[in-house]
């Protein structure tokens, strides 16, 4: 059984804050050349287009665009290999030497992310990968955090983020469920 | 939203197999093609899988490609062919099931000479186990990569025409293709030898025409199957050069017709027999996107026979 408990954040309030996560990014990355966003399927996908179209927005110049779909990746295949559903990894530029910002939209174990970098050193070598998260809700299971956070939430383990985007979901909002046998 | 995943135990062949869990092997098998288009052409999915490959027939190119899909994934593997076992010993194949279901692996991937042998394996073992050919039954794996490479170069596979030409009757992957082609809703057209067509095949939805022409006038894409020379030792082929010039896909027949037809072959190929090799060679082949496919739908099949799936929680 689920059931939601508190909306953490509406369609405004997402658009703030990824709107302060991009300006932090351009603060930190003044050179666009070199940077490219990358969003973790499914939903970091649309998370990191919006990133992308905001800093296209206010420094007028394209930022690169991957994803990555972390599945095949994951170090939990056997015992219980949540898997989302398939998405396609699309890396169209050479990482040698960039400077990438994976996106997701919940930081929790940190596995996730840290199959993401896997995958992504797939693809060559990057100079440095950041991490960008809309919410991290805690429980890390490996020293993995993120450097640009929408909103820390200390969640207790029978409690969920569901970050809906309008692309796949019909609308914005972060909610906060609660799970119970 | 969890990834769907397969009904399917065992991959014995495509008689049976639903239509959806075709289309979920195809979408991982084109997702894992991404993969085999990456720098470095490995993923650690399978990591501490053990997978056997028991070999009692010759084969060259489904075994790499069993092996290679293995490789990719990470998983150990283990190779067993008959030639080098204990079977030149007397040992039955109940006994080299059993001493290698004590060895406790996760999957077999079997090719038999015996139809059936690998339904008779799933029984004995516990273990997921792939059908890799067994005798004239089925070989669901080069089905699915052939309806692969179909959806890859038409974007579709329902209304598709399809027509299989050759040896109908001693062919696993006629048998796989009709089945599985079926399925999905492609339209199959069977052309051979009349000896060499099953009597009551069109009961399976397929139509039967002895004419190559009229096959290659109605279909978008031939299956071209090899001609197994050893048939005509047994008298079952009367001569090469006839067989070439009724059912052969020469340049000439080809350019008679004025039509884009794909053409597909699953190897190994009689150059100058069945096919031309200007054919094979052609644009109109796409026999060695077929051969990466394979490689790519086999990593999609051990992926979702080996993944006990659960819904997703964020982590």
């Amino acid at each position: 059984m689920k059931k939601v408990k508190a909306t953490l954040m509406d369609a405004a309030a997402m658009s703030r804050t990824l709107a302060r996560l991009a300006h932090e990014i351009m603060e930190r990355h003044h050179n666009l050349e070199t940077l490219a966003l990358v969003g973790i399927q499914r939903r970091g996908e649309f998370l990191a287009r919006r990133l992308a179209k905001l800093v296209h927005q206010h420094r007028n110049a394209e930022v690169k665009f991957g994803t990555v779909d972390v599945t095949f990746h994951r170090d939990d295949f056997r015992t219980r290999l949540p898997s989302p559903r398939l998405g396609p990894t699309q890396i169209d530029f050479g990482v040698n030497d960039l400077h990438i910002i994976l996106v997701d939209d919940v930081l929790y174990t940190g596995r996730t992310v840290r199959a993401a970098m896997n995958s992504l050193m797939d693809f060559g070598r990057p100079a440095s990968i950041e991490l960008a998260v809309l919410v991290d809700r805690g429980h890390r299971e490996l020293p993995i955090q993120a450097d640009y956070v929408g909103q820390s939430y200390s969640t207790s383990v029978n409690e969920h983020i569901h970050v809906h985007v309008a692309e796949v979901d019909g609308k914005d909002e972060v909610l906060l469920m609660e799970y119970s046998q | 939203m969890s990834e769907p995943t397969v009904t399917l135990q065992h991959l014995l062949g495509l008689e049976g197999v639903s239509k959806q869990d075709i289309q979920i092997l195809l979408d991982t098998g084109f997702r894992f093609r991404e993969v085999l288009d990456r720098p470095i052409k490995k993923v650690p999915t399978l990591t501490g899988i053990n997978v056997v490959n028991l070999f009692f027939e010759s084969s060259t190119r489904t075994r790499i490609s069993f092996e290679l899909a293995e490789k990719r994934l990470s998983a150990d593997v283990t190779n067993f062919t008959a030639s080098s076992s204990s079977l030149n010993k007397g040992e039955g194949l109940k006994d080299t099931i059993q001493n290698i279901h004590a060895m406790k692996m996760d999957a077999v991937v079997m090719r038999h000479p015996a139809p059936g042998s690998t339904k008779q394996l799933s029984q004995f073992v516990d273990a997921v186990v792939i059908n890799a050919g067994d005798g004239t039954h089925e070989h669901p794996t080069q089905g699915l990569l052939d309806m692969m490479s179909l959806q890859e170069k038409f974007g579709r596979l329902e209304g598709l025409k399809v027509g299989i030409i050759g040896d109908i009757a001693h062919s696993r992957v006629a048998l796989s293709n009709i089945f599985g082609l079926n399925t999905v809703g492609a339209d199959v057209m069977v052309c051979g030898p009349g000896h060499l067509i099953p009597p009551h095949i069109s009961e399976l939805g397929v139509i039967v025409n002895g004419d190559v022409d009229e096959v290659l006038s109605w279909a978008d894409a031939v299956n071209v199957l090899r001609i197994q020379r050893e048939r005509m030792g047994e008298g079952i082929i009367p001569s090469v050069r006839e067989y070439r010039s009724r059912f052969g896909i020469t340049t000439e027949r080809l350019a008679r017709h004025k039509r884009e037809i794909v053409i597909l072959h699953p190897g190994p190929m009689n150059r100058g027999v069945e096919i031309d090799s200007d054919v094979a060679d052609g644009d109109q082949a796409i026999i060695l996107d077929q051969v990466l496919n394979g490689v790519a739908i086999r990593m999609s099949v051990l992926y979702h026979l080996l993944a006990p799936h659960q819904p997703l929680e964020e982590t």
